[in-house]
């Protein structure tokens, strides 16, 4: 959800600015409102960040050895940095080849019968709290998954990620990986789909005239059109999986960072803070709001870079 | 290339709905046949069974046959696929694929086909279709700019050097010019002459005059009526259809006394 404030401020500021030079009195209310709209959205940002910056600056200036772990600000925040990065990183790969293929499915190959129940049954995964596929993931996941683990760490130990001992309880960050890239299936796919079937039937025809097949006229007809549209889904369910709390806290038996994705160990930004953000004061306080944000930068890092790939290749999108 | 159409007793449906009705006609190889007809006559529904493009549509069916050079399109164990590249197909708004360059554009129906194009052939391949679309001058030196950069008149030749790439045996154009300025359309029209001497086109049209100027042989369709098919009313040389005509209902429709 982190990119839908400053989009939204977007979308709204365009039109609001075109309606202001023809404007009637109907134009003018609408400009004025979208104008608010646009300016509240970026006041709540603004103020959220200077929150965060004012509460964090303690741990920025804090005598290294009071931070937890005793090495300062850097040590204490690198491994989780990197640890979000990697549940992340598993969730997208995983998911985004899913996504984009059932939504696929749904949209150029399914009888539309089968296709609009599945469109059904991913809004309804949409819909289950993250809590509920954290249980999943810890009692159900975790578990059947561990001989999985072992036997990764048996065959294919000498790859560094797959190094053992494999954790017993299967609460590895690959598991967290997993649960999450369920949790952000349904965001890709249902926004793939919604792109998807936006591609002009005018270029979809007019690959088919040429005679390409139906895969060939999807990546002829449907895939350039979809892109940008595409990343910027992808881009959403990396900001959920970056913000993701509940589900990596119940299924990560967390602990340092390791390289070996089937041990316990690594954390998550987000799973830091909930998990101990209860019983913090004082400068625990300060340490944990400033990892929040550093997750805050990093969903805003990678809405930049999502936005700048999309618009790289603006001038071949159609939109002229 | 080139080759003639023959179709026989074709009943195109959509779903239930039976869209035209029993039309029989052949097409000379090397020339030109416009069809023309009211709106909703089944013009369009008909052009595109000619390449099976009407079976992309959900629940669209077609019974008949349709000959091509004596093949039939439609006969078992036939390709859609394969027929389609045989038959191109110019649509009524340019739609030159938004993402590709100009190049990208005239060769992506090739590259389909024969994968590995060496770089010259490629280069050989992309300006004699631009010339045979009458192209070539406006766009040589932007040749990797994006396709919907051009004008629309320049972006429907754009789309007939795409299909003429291919090398196709047949062309069809759904209304070529109905989204055209005067000039762009006489440029087409143009075009459309020279490409007979190579290619069997067939077009639909609403205007006369240029029924009148570009075809050899004219086919009128008509409809009894709304919910009713479509069907091939008259099919003869243009000049007879258009000034002596055998059946009334042509007449009435070329001399604008219609409906
Ligand atoms: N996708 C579709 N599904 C169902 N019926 C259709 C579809 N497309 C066209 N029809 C129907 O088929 C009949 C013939 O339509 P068609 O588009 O072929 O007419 P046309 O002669 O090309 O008309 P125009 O001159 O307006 O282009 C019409 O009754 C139309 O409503
Ligand atoms: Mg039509």
């Amino acid at each position: 959800m982190t990119t839908a404030p400053p989009r939204q401020a977007e979308r709204a500021g365009v039109p609001a600015a075109i309606a202001a030079q023809d404007s009637p009195r109907g134009d003018k209310v609408f400009s004025t409102l979208a104008l608010t709209a646009g300016c509240l959205i970026l006041a709540v940002l603004f103020g959220v960040a200077v929150f965060l910056v004012v509460q964090a600056i303690p741990a920025f200036t804090a005598d290294p050895a009071d931070i937890q772990g005793g090495k300062g600000f850097l040590a204490y925040i690198a491994p989780i940095v990197i640890g979000t990065v990697i549940a992340a990183a598993i969730a997208l790969v995983i998911a985004t080849p899913i996504s984009i293929g059932v939504a696929l499915f749904i949209t150029h190959f399914a009888p539309r019968r089968i296709a609009s129940a599945l469109g059904y049954v991913i809004d309804l995964l949409a819909a289950i709290p993250s809590v509920i596929y954290g249980a999943w993931g810890a009692s159900f996941l975790a578990r059947e998954i561990s001989p999985a683990y072992v036997w990764l760490a048996e065959n294919a130990g000498w790859i560094p990620i797959f190094s053992g001992p494999a954790s017993a309880t299967g609460k590895t960050i690959l598991t967290a990986g997993i649960v999450l890239s369920v949790m952000v299936l349904p965001i890709i796919t249902s926004l793939s789909r919604e792109i998807f079937l936006q591609t002009p039937k005018l270029h979809e025809e007019a690959a088919l005239a040429l005679g390409a097949t139906r895969w060939e006229m999807i990546k002829m007809a449907v895939f350039p059109f979809a892109r940008p549209g595409v990343v910027s889904a992808i881009m959403l369910g990396l900001g959920r999986a970056l913000g993701e709390t509940m589900a990596v806290a119940l299924v990560l038996s967390s602990g340092a960072l390791t390289v070996s994705l089937v041990q316990s160990g690594n954390q998550t930004i987000a799973a830091e803070i909930a998990l101990n953000f209860p019983e913090a004061s004082g400068l625990k306080v300060a340490t944990l709001i400033a990892a929040g944000l550093v997750l805050f930068v990093i969903t805003l890092a990678v809405n930049m870079v999502a936005r700048w790939i999309i618009s790289r290749h603006k001038e071949f999108s159609g939109a002229n | 290339m080139s080759k003639r159409i023959d179709v026989k007793d074709l009943n195109v449906y959509y779903g239930d709905f039976r869209a035209v009705e029993g039309v029989n006609i052949s097409v000379a190889p090397r020339s030109v046949t416009a069809f023309i007809g009211p709106s909703g006559c089944g013009k369009s529904t008909f052009l595109r069974t000619l390449n099976r493009m009407h079976e992309v549509l959900p629940g669209a069916r077609v019974e008949g046959q349709v000959l091509l050079d004596g093949d039939d399109l439609y006969g078992p164990g036939v390709d859609p696929v394969a027929v389609r590249s045989h038959v191109g197909m110019v649509f009524q708004r340019p739609n030159p694929f938004p993402t590709m360059s100009i190049r990208d554009n005239v060769l992506a129906g090739v590259k389909l086909n024969s994968k590995r194009l060496s770089k010259s052939d490629a280069d050989e391949l992309l300006e004699s279709s631009l010339r045979g679309a009458n192209l070539w001058n406006e766009v040589k030196d932007r040749l990797d700019k994006p396709g919907s950069g051009l004008s629309g008149g320049q972006q429907q030749r754009l789309c007939i050097a795409r299909a003429i790439a291919v090398k196709p045996d047949v062309i069809l154009m759904d209304e070529p010019c109905s989204a055209l300025d005067p000039i762009s359309t006489l440029a087409v029209e143009d075009l459309i002459n020279e490409l007979k001497e190579n290619y069997t086109v067939v077009i639909v049209t609403h205007n006369m005059q240029q029924a009148a100027r570009v075809s050899d042989k004219t086919a009128f369709f008509n409809i009894a009526g709304t919910g009713k098919p479509g069907k091939l009313i008259e099919y003869a040389d243009t000049s007879v259809i258009f000034n002596n005509p055998s059946e009334k209902a042509t007449e009435d429709y070329v001399s604008g006394r219609f409906g």
